[in-house]
């Protein structure tokens, strides 16, 4: 197990380096760079001046010579400094993706609090009242878009009843540390996580569904009815423990997805974790963010990737490595 | 051989639900099971042999499906019975061997877990002494290292081995009923002959009655004492192993034993029996249900309603078409029924 994990982790490093070079000469073939948006528009900075800044910022160089520089910086942990921010991305990066894995963390929890027991019920009482009210909210959840979903969400319980924060991530006041703190910061993830999660469930209700009635009447199913096991037995012990397979699989992806889906979810309520970053920077065009968080998500789906292969080789005999 | 019945199946009616109605894939069979007796039912595909099966096991999907007549094991209607009061039966009174191995054996739980289930909930057993039985019934169904294979799970044995599994499965509690639903159709032939072997041993050393369901008649010749053939939902023919092979009167019983390739005769061609079971919905719902196959018999010859009759002692027929059959001429060679 762990030597497979090793050669997991070795793997990617070649998709790393693929990424980086990537994720490198897109950012490059965007059009214009930091000194466009900014400076270049501003009349008092003539070409000359224009022109030593791109040299001293070595926008200049060619290619690969910018890319060598980039790599060897990040190896070192270093991710560049901000254009714009003026300051080291690591800096800009150390609280907001915090805030990020909090508010991922907290959809996902509750995405699987909201999808899992509406999943089994739909999928063991096919075709019943219930089944049809829970297909029903999953198929609206998967039409509606996240961003109006999550505007509604703010107008809603953010403005008109005024139950939650409608921004940021901790009240100024309270003193860092405090019980106070935590729960602040917990009242504000309430909403945008909620709104996340209720768009979310979708994915896992639907393959939790469908597992579950294709389960139920697989032939281990008869055979463990005609062992004189009991319904809830067969349930608990027997169809519910396959159907959970894809979803454990597709657990990983669901990482991706909620870095997407971060980016919506934290402009909106204006909430200072990566995605928010993200959005701004490439508005800004802001490189040395753009491509630091590029990194970042693509290893976070490569790690997440690696975390499907283990949990399901954890719960699944057959694909059990050794 | 003869003992009192333990199986008595009394005008059952099996029927599905398909678009709103219910169209009955086994129709009327009355049917006992003696202790100690193996009871063989044989027919082509979609006959109703399985769906027979699953009805006494109480396996068919209770909103899809409507039990009529009579299922009496040891004095108590099983359709009578809630699930819960079924599940006191299964597994411990009745066992069931299934088709398909590959797939009858859950792939998530061990080899030794499957096995011990069924006496969770039957046996009052400490988990030592279930898995010295468990490790007693894989070493009784011929599985070499039973304490290696306690702890595998199904993907990692063959075909063969599964079955076997499967039938610890089903005599785990010693049951005095094994319902055994085409167990070795899914088998290549030679691990087919061990597990019939392994079959007919445990039944001799156990006592149990077996229902067999099997479309090898090789398999019936072998192992059943009393055979019923069906087609389209009913028994056809009902008697004795040794007069279904050598006097059947049934045509549907003379066509199937006729379809046997047999060595000796070398026929250059191989016998059909033309046509197909008629699907639920299109099945004829009067008359003799084999004409549209023997079409070359005079309607006349049938009955309206044809009912199951004993000819002779113990040796039952299903409509009076048998009286009047005959293979026609270009069917060649109507010798040897394949059996020696």
């Amino acid at each position: 197990m762990l030597k497979f994990i090793l050669r997991r982790i070795m793997m990617m490093i070649p998709q790393l380096f693929i990424l980086s070079v990537l994720v490198f000469l897109l950012a490059k073939a965007m059009p214009g760079d930091a000194l466009t948006g900014q400076l270049a528009s501003n009349p008092k900075i003539d070409a000359q001046t224009l022109e030593e800044m791109k040299e001293k910022l070595g926008l200049n160089d060619p290619v690969h010579v910018q890319y060598a520089r980039w790599m060897k910086n990040l190896l070192q942990g270093d991710l560049g400094i901000s254009y714009i921010h003026k300051q080291p991305v690591n800096d800009l990066l150390a609280g907001r993706m915090w805030n990020t894995i909090l508010l991922s963390a907290a959809i996902l929890i509750l995405t699987y609090m909201i999808a899992i027991p509406l999943g089994i019920v739909s999928g063991r009482w096919t075709d019943s009242w219930a089944d049809k009210l829970i297909v029903g909210y999953s198929y609206v959840s998967f039409a509606t878009p996240l961003f109006i979903f999550a505007l509604i969400m703010l107008f809603i319980f953010g403005f008109k009843l005024g139950w939650f924060p409608t921004g940021g991530s901790v009240d100024i006041q309270v003193e860092k540390g405090t019980f106070a703190y935590y729960l602040s910061k917990l009242n504000h993830l309430l909403l945008p996580a909620l709104s996340g999660a209720l768009i979310n469930t979708v994915g896992t209700i639907q393959y939790l569904r469908s597992e579950i009635i294709d389960t139920k009447v697989k032939d281990f199913v008869k055979t463990a009815r005609a062992k004189g096991v009991p319904e809830s037995s067969i349930y608990w012990r027997h169809i519910l423990r396959n159907s959970f397979l894809p979803i454990a699989a597709f657990l990983g992806y669901e990482i991706t997805g909620l870095i997407g889906g971060s980016i919506f979810l934290e402009s909106i309520f204006s909430y200072p974790g990566i995605g928010q970053l993200f959005l701004q920077s490439i508005l800004q065009r802001d490189y040395s963010v753009v491509t630091a968080l590029v990194m970042i998500s693509g290893l976070a789906t490569l790690i997440g990737t690696l975390l499907s292969d283990i949990i399901l080789s954890a719960v699944d005999p057959r694909i059990r490595i050794e | 051989m003869t003992g009192k019945p333990i199986l008595e199946i009394d005008h059952l009616r099996v029927s599905f639900r398909i678009q709103d109605q219910y169209y009955a894939a086994v129709d009327d069979v009355s049917l006992t099971v003696n202790e100690d007796e193996v009871v063989a039912i044989v027919g082509e595909s979609g006959c109703g042999k399985s769906a027979l099966a699953l009805a006494v096991m109480g396996l068919h999907p209770p909103q899809k499906t409507k039990l009529e007549g009579s299922i009496i094991f040891k004095g108590t209607n099983l359709l009578s019975l809630s699930t819960s009061q079924l599940n006191k039966i299964r597994g411990k009174d009745i066992g069931m061997i299934f088709q398909d191995p590959l797939t009858a054996l859950n792939p998530l739980m061990t080899i030794g877990r499957q096995i011990e289930e069924s006496m969770d909930y039957h046996m009052k057993l400490s988990s030592m002494e279930k898995r010295q039985r468990t490790l007693e019934l894989l070493k009784r169904v011929g599985i070499p290292n039973p304490e290696k294979t306690y702890h595998r799970y199904p993907h990692e044995l063959s075909g063969g081995m599964r079955q076997r599994v499967v039938i610890a499965i089903a005599i785990a509690c010693e049951p005095s009923l094994i319902i055994a639903d085409e167990p070795t159709t899914a088998l290549d032939v030679t691990i087919q002959a061990q597990i019939m072997g392994l079959l007919k041993e445990l039944q001799q050393q156990m006592k149990t009655g077996i229902i067999l369901i099997t479309h090898d008649l090789g398999v019936v010749a072998e192992m059943a004492d009393r055979v019923a053939v069906m087609y389209a939902g009913e028994i056809v023919e009902l008697a004795d192993v040794e007069t279904l092979f050598h006097h059947p009167l049934h045509p549907y019983t003379r066509s199937l034993l006729h379809s046997i390739p047999s060595a000796q005769t070398r026929k250059e061609k191989l016998h059909v029996i033309q046509g197909i079971v008629p699907s639920l919905q299109k099945m004829p719902r009067t008359g003799c249900r084999f004409q549209s196959r023997i079409s070359w018999i005079d309607e006349s010859k049938h009955e309206p309603n044809p009912i199951l009759r004993e000819v002779e002692p113990g040796h039952w027929v299903r409509c009076t078409c048998y009286q009047h059959f005959y293979f026609p001429h270009d069917h060649i060679g109507d010798v040897g029924y394949g059996i020696s």
